[in-house]
């Protein structure tokens, strides 16, 4: 995940997988060799030892379905709070401010893991909700704070100028950050926010640990059915590796569209 | 001189602090509906300062400005108001880089002045026309020169329909070759009858359209008159000395 320090503008590239860029042509090859090596890999094994490899693939869809709700219903509830936080961390307003602040330095400094515990346990004892919604709703926490962070990061770096040219047309502030100086944030901060979606897909594989029936726990059922360890964990990291490498893919796509009009 | 108009901006004994450094001090100056008031001085003398407090980018700390009737300062009166009818120029024009050159004149109209957007077009392409540009309407700010650019930063606050216009610096960020054609625009704006209150480097400018000189030196009214006076019989030694370093 992006560690984005308090003063800085900068925003770096976190531990998600490198999003391949036309004129880096040496990870251009390398997401290549990845990419089509992890599929024709998949692809070899079904049908080289479909025993247990095919069984496998028939197995574990059902996970990779659950692991893609999860990871896109987080990064939606998470983008919201991000917003939230991002500009309560902005605001002139010292409650608003301070709290937005608090929320960011509280999360930041719990593991992701003792989060989905806590946040699962701790909703448990008042609400009756599914598992998966409490498992997309820890991460949103969790995930909302560090997009927080890139939001006031993308929003600051838009130059003072934009503001107040907006605000000596009579616009009001909501207007101008609306009007202004979101759609431009949005166009910084889209490359460090799809790191934290593909960091956030990654990280999904946690929810296993409670009842969701992700990718990975599909996988552990099998295993410990059949006792094929090696073979399951195999596969489940190659079904990972692609599904990352897809994701990083789209979204070099869409920064490719979105930098194309200027 | 226009001297039995009404009054446009009026501004009463203003201070202004950056922490402890005293960036205004005691500004008392008015400007006439029609007038146009150049504002000069070395840098760091408060020039920009006392602009922006007039749409209020910058609070004051103490004294009064009043606008078209409106108290600047007071909590009540809505700020919004004021700076629909107060435009204003910047340096470095401050274009909406994402929006086109034609929605960059339309998103105020149609957001703030609530006009219809085709109203909100067919008034853009006139000011487009009359500030020369009409052809990069649907241009994107970048792809337009730093005089392009400045034009229609001019032309987007016309077309609030302001009833003044500031402007810090127009000139100041453009190769000299571009310099003319902005200058040019806010000419016939001035003819037009618009009031302005400028401040600026360009002493041609200042001697030709001003009807008001005011000089500022470490956050005072050194020194103000018609442009008769202030160019060829200044009184105070600052502005002589600035004068002589300047022309
Ligand atoms: N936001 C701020 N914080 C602290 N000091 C400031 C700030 N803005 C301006 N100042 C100081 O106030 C003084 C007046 O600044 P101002 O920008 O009004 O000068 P100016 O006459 O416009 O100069 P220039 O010709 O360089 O634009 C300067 O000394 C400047 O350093
Ligand atoms: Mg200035």
């Amino acid at each position: 995940m992006a560690q984005t320090p308090n003063t800085q503008i900068k925003i770096e590239i976190g531990e998600g997988a490198a999003i391949p860029v036309k004129s880096d042509a040496g990870l251009f090859t390398a997401w290549r060799i990845a990419f089509f090596g992890a599929i024709l890999t998949c692809c070899y094994l079904a049908f080289v030892k479909p025993d247990p490899y095919l069984e496998i693939f028939r197995f574990v869809p059902d996970g990779i379905l659950v692991t893609f709700k999860v990871t896109v219903g987080a990064i939606l509830l998470a983008s919201i709070i991000g917003l939230v936080a991002g500009l309560g961390r902005i605001s002139g307003n010292r409650i608003i401010n301070g709290t937005a602040s608090l929320y960011v330095e509280v999360i930041r400094g719990i593991p992701l893991l003792v989060q989905i515990f806590y946040i699962y346990y701790a909703l448990g004892r008042f609400v009756k909700i599914p598992d998966m919604l409490s498992a997309i709703i820890a991460m949103a926490v969790c995930y909302g704070a560090y997009l927080g962070e890139v939001f006031r990061a993308g929003i600051q770096s838009i130059p003072k100028g934009q503001m107040e040219a907006a605000l000596s047309l009579g616009m009001t502030r909501g207007q101008a950050l609306r009007q202004v100086i979101l759609p431009q944030a949005f166009r910084v901060v889209l490359p460090p926010i799809g790191n934290e979606f593909i960091a956030l897909l990654k990280d999904s594989s946690l929810v296993s640990i409670i009842a969701v029936s992700d990718l990975l726990r599909r996988g552990r059922e099998y295993a410990s059915e059949t006792f094929s360890y090696f073979e399951t964990y195999t596969v489940i990291a190659l079904i990972y590796l692609v599904m990352t490498l897809f994701f990083s893919k789209l979204i070099s796509l869409m920064e490719e569209r979105l930098n194309a009009d200027r | 001189m226009p001297t039995d108009r009404q009054t446009m901006i009026e501004i009463r004994g203003v201070s202004k602090f950056f922490g402890s450094f005293q960036a205004l001090k005691d500004i008392s100056f008015t400007v006439r509906d029609g007038e146009k008031v150049v504002i000069i001085g070395p840098s760091g003398s408060g020039k920009s300062t006392i602009l922006r407090s007039i749409n209020r980018l910058e609070s004051v700390d103490s004294g009064s400005i009043i606008v078209d009737g409106m108290n600047v300062n007071d909590p009540k009166v809505d700020i919004c108001k004021v700076r629909e009818e107060v435009g204003m120029v910047f340096q470095s024009f401050n274009l909406f880089p994402h929006k086109t050159v034609l929605e960059n004149l339309t998103l105020a109209q149609t957001v703030v002045r609530k006009r219809p957007l085709h109203e909100a077009r067919e008034i853009s392409m006139a000011l487009l026309e009359k500030v020369g540009i009409a052809e990069k309407a649907s241009a994107y700010p970048a792809k337009l020169s730093g005089g392009q650019q400045q034009r229609v930063a001019i032309a987007r606050s016309l077309a609030m329909n302001p009833k003044v216009i500031l402007f810090d610096e127009p000139t100041s960020a453009l190769d000299p070759e571009m310099i003319g054609e902005v200058l040019d625009v806010m000419k016939t704006l001035a003819l037009e009858g618009m009031t302005m209150v400028v401040v600026t480097h360009e002493m041609g400018f200042a001697r030709e359209v001003a009807d008001r000189v005011i000089f500022m030196d470490h956050g005072s009214i050194v020194e103000e008159g018609t442009p008769e006076h202030f160019f060829t019989a200044p009184t105070h030694e600052r502005a002589k000395l600035f004068l002589s370093q300047i022309l």
